[in-house]
Order: structure tokens, then sequence, then C-alpha cells
């Protein structure tokens, strides 16, 4: 079934709006998505009607508050076909998430001269942490280098698995909008006796995604890219290795007992969720799960698929060699996440020239430094599209870059 | 909505497009790098400093045409000229990229000339690190370099 962009279109109170009299083209989703108005709703009610402390009173209104709060977790856990909902942790974004897997495993199972083996089309969020162990442990960093049309260049994988203990790796990458083939990588990982981890960050939001048929062991990934607030992330881990984590952060809510001499750790998931938790944007993550799930990922992924082909067509037959755009040329390899370069204008001055026409593209590194040193740029112009984006705005992108080149 | 002609005046795209005292200077000249964490700019200053007169100033690296061009029309602002006086441009310049914080007057006589340009940055508050990227890396470069 294709999606009908014209009514999810209603939905998204914020793609009405006029700035400066003109409508509003959101490109920037790669960054953070808008929000429904089921979204928006649902954060509404709670706070004006629902909201209470979670897990630790007993009169109804707090026994609501709990429900909708796992809930969530329920919902979650269903979405990404996790084993068991105590598998999925809320974070207060995917870097945390992140921050607690590599950190909590790296402390109690990597030591000096141990390897960790990354791709080149990382996002800090999993490079950062892994320098802190380096400087923390003395373990060592592996690196999968890119093709030229920004793949991952597996042809030596086996040899890179080597002695590594874990593979930590990106499901789709933000700046060149390529899809890597996770099944295979958490397959060659186990094979070669590496954990495996996967930022789920960008692909979550766009496809479907079955962290089992991935074998994945953690997996990643944010509420406010998938329609959600911000404010909150997800772990997904097996349920096995998360008993054996040690907890990341200490205090209430984690613990089964705390005594002058130590303390005990809570069950699954409390063990992870120390502190009061994002309570309402948890349970309007809910509803974001429920909005995407009925429109169906795999037909949110066909419409991405669609609206890449457009794009990659019109935007090479419109300006050539002017226009240089990072990743696979292939719409079935990547997502709807397009970095370029455009006619030598640097991407600062052209996403300003773009905002003239309320065309909103991200202009920078991306998060991902060491990848901009490989595409020998310091910046690149993202525009990234998702389920409200229209080939008609495709074309207003087009139209807003060629009156850059008046300027510069 | 300030118009982009405040932003990109024709004096502003004539530095970016021909940059003035690009560059690099050997020893006993000093450097400081910065970099603009938000969008990846980067710039290295290099001055050289005798007799309390920067003598001679450089810029390289890569960035937006706002960066680069401030730094360029920095680097013709002060060369030649004693530190006090540059850091009195410094001064001044930061308080017209309204980014100034310490609490000693500005100089109101000086003539920023040509920099008068990137007073239109202000009203895009996002470029205005952009403004001031090649002027706190010269501060850090003037450390750098004993002032």
């Amino acid at each position: 079934m294709s999606l009908d962009v014209a009514a999810i279109r209603k939905d998204f109170p914020v793609l009405h709006r006029l700035v400066n009299d003109k409508p509003l083209v959101y490109l920037d989703s790669a960054n953070t998505s808008q929000k429904p108005q089921a979204v928006i709703d649902a954060l509404s009610n709670f706070m004006s009607h629902g909201y209470a402390p979670i897990n630790r009173s007993a009169y109804q209104l707090a026994a609501e508050a709990t429900d909708l709060f796992e809930g969530t977790r329920s919902a979650l856990a269903k979405f990404i076909n996790a084993p068991k909902a105590h598998e999925v942790i809320f974070t207060k974004n995917a870097t945390e998430a992140l921050n607690l897997v590599i950190l909590s495993w790296g402390r109690a199972n990597l030591n000096a001269g141990d390897t960790v083996l990354l791709t080149h089309m990382e996002h800090h969020a999993n490079i950062v942490p892994w320098h802190m162990l380096v400087a923390e442990r003395g373990i060592q960093l592996r690196w999968i280098p890119l093709t030229h049309d920004g793949q991952l260049d597996l042809s030596n994988l086996d040899s890179l698995l080597q002695d590594v203990k874990v593979f930590s790796f990106t499901a789709m990458s933000n700046v060149l909008g390529t899809i890597n083939p996770v099944q295979q990588l958490c397959a060659a990982a186990h094979k070669a006796g590496a954990l495996a981890i996967v930022d789920a960050c960008q692909s979550v939001p766009h496809q479907p995604t079955d962290v089992q048929a991935w074998g994945a062991d953690f997996v990643a990934f944010s509420s406010h890219k998938m329609c959600g607030p911000s404010g909150v992330g997800v772990l997904w881990g097996r349920e096995s290795l998360l008993e054996a984590l040690p907890p990341f952060l200490g205090g209430g809510n984690m613990i089964a007992d705390v005594r002058l001499d130590g303390f005990t750790t809570a069950e699954l998931p409390a063990k992870f969720e120390a502190g009061t938790p994002a309570i309402a944007e948890v349970i309007a993550l809910g509803a974001a799960v429920k909005y995407l799930d009925g429109l169906g990922m795999a037909n949110i992924r066909r419409h991405e698929i669609e609206l890449s082909t457009y794009v990659l067509n019109s935007l090479t037959e419109r300006f050539g060699n002017d226009i240089t755009i990072h990743g696979p040329t292939n719409p079935e390899l990547r997502g709807a996440t397009f970095s370029f370069a455009f006619r030598g204008i640097h991407p600062h001055d052209l996403s300003q020239v773009l905002d003239q026409a309320n065309v909103c593209v991200r202009a920078g590194h991306h998060c991902a430094k060491p990848l901009m040193r490989i595409l020998g740029a310091n910046a690149t112009a993202r525009a990234s599209f998702y389920l409200y984006n229209t080939q008609q705005e495709a074309d207003m992108l087009a139209d807003a870059l060629d009156s850059a080149s008046d300027i510069f | 909505m300030a118009g982009l002609e405040d932003l990109y005046r024709e004096i502003i795209l004539d530095h970016y497009r021909t940059p003035r005292n690009r560059g690099e200077l050997d020893a006993p000249a000093v450097s400081a790098e910065g970099h603009n964490p938000l969008c990846g700019d980067e710039i290295r200053i290099f001055v050289d400093v005798r007799d309390g007169i920067v003598t001679d100033v450089r810029f390289n690296g890569s960035g937006c045409s706002i960066s680069q061009s401030s730094a360029s029309m920095m680097t013709s602002a002060i060369k030649g000229k004693p530190v006090a006086q540059v850091k009195a441009i410094v001064k001044k310049f930061k308080s017209m990229m309204t980014v100034d914080e310490d609490e000693s007057p500005v100089d109101e006589s000086l003539n920023l000339g040509d920099l008068e340009a990137l007073q239109g940055v202000v009203k895009f508050p996002v470029r205005i690190k952009c403004a001031t990227l090649g002027w706190n890396t010269l501060l850090d470069a003037l450390t750098a370099a004993g002032q």
C-alpha cells in the first residue's frame, strides 16, 4: 500500500505553518523529525489529566501513569520484535544508550590490547565513548573503510574481525544514507566471537526493524527521530547480556536494596533506569509507535525509496556535475538522506540561501568528523526526507539551490 | 525578516573570492588554531610580533564566506599595528558582533573601515560564530606570541 502523503501532512501541524508567508519545506528529519497531532495530544493529555510518578505510588493516578509508561515499552518491544518487553531500556537519548552499553560492557569485559571494530561512517556517539575506553583501558580501535560510493568495504571483513571483542556499527549512515547489511554484519561478528552493537538511530524511524532477524546483541535508537518527543532514547539488549551487564547510572529506581555497605540492583529494566525518567515523553513516544505502526513501516520504506529515486534523478538531471551527492546511487541501498556539495558553495552559505525559501537543511559535519575528513570536506549540506515529504518539496529544494548561484 | 543582501555585502564576497594575507608564516612567527565545533570550520592564524608591533599576519583553513572574509578583512585591518591597538580593534569588532565579554570601554573613535560591512551578520545570530572565529583565534595567537 502506498502512503497517502497528503493525509499524513494533515497530521503534522507544523507543516501548515507559513514562515514569512511561504510554506515550510522541512528536509531535516535525519536531525530530528516533526511530530504528528497524536503525539502532541498524548503529551498534552497526560500533562493535563494524567501526570503522576511511575513505579512508586499506590494511588490510581500513579498506577495509570505506570501502565501508560509500560505500555510504550511493550509497544516498542513489538515494534522492533524484541522477545521481551523488559529488554527495552529507556535512556535520555540514543547517545546515552550507546554510552550505557559501550562503557558498562567495556569496563567489565575489555582490557589493554583488546580490539574493537568500528566503521568509517560512524556518528560521534559510536566513536567518542570508545575513545574514552582507549584512554581508560588501553583498548585498540580498528576501522572498516568505505567504497567509492559510500558503502562499507567488506572485502576484508573476516580478517578485520580477527581477535575482535566487539563490532559496533551503524545500521544507516546519517551522512551518506547508506543502509548497511545488519544481519550479515551481526552474523560475521558472532562467527568471530565478537559482540554486535547496532546504532539504529537512522534506520528504526524509516524501515521495519526486527532485532531477532538481525541477530544483534544491543541496538540503540532515539524517540525524536521517529516522530516522538526529544528526551528519550532506547537501548534494546538480549536478556542474558543485560542481566550480566553492570549498572551504568546509580540512584533511585535501579536498586533492590541499599545498605550502608553497598547495594543490590533491581531486576530489568529498572536496573538501567536510575532516577525519574521522561515520563510524559515516553508515554507520547507510545503514540508515535502507534502512529508509525498504523501507517506500516514497510509502506514508509517504500515511500522513501520512491522519493530517493526522484531526488537522485531530478537533482542529477538538473545540475549534472554541479552537484555531488554522497553515498549509494541505488535507492534500494540507501535511505532518503542526501549529503551533497553544490557548485563549490560552502554548505553554511548554501543553507543560508535555502532558508530564504524556507527550505530547512542541515549544514555541518553531522557529528561524523572522521567521515567528513574521508570525504575531503569539513562540512556538507544535508537534505533528509521522511514520510511527510513530497516530490514537490524536492523540486523546491532544487529551485532554491539554483538561486544560490546568483550570489556566489 | 533580514534579507540576504544584509549578510552578503559585495565587500564581503570580494574578500571571500580574493582573500588577503592567505598563507602561512615561518618561525619566529607563531600560530593558533580555531574550530567552530558546530559546523566544522577550521582556521589557523599566524602572527609575527616584533617590538610590540604585529609586523605580519596570515591565515589559512576552510570555512564559509563569512568566516573566511571576516578573517581576511581582519588581517588587513591589523597588519603593521601595535598590539595594543590590535586588541582595541578586536574589542570593537566583537562589540559590534554583540559578543564583547569584558567590561572595559570600547574605543569608539576606532574606524573599522571595511569591517563595518559585517554588521549585517548580527541579524543572523547563528552566523556570529562564523564571523568571530578568526578573531578569537587571533587572540590565541597573540597569547602564543607572549602578548
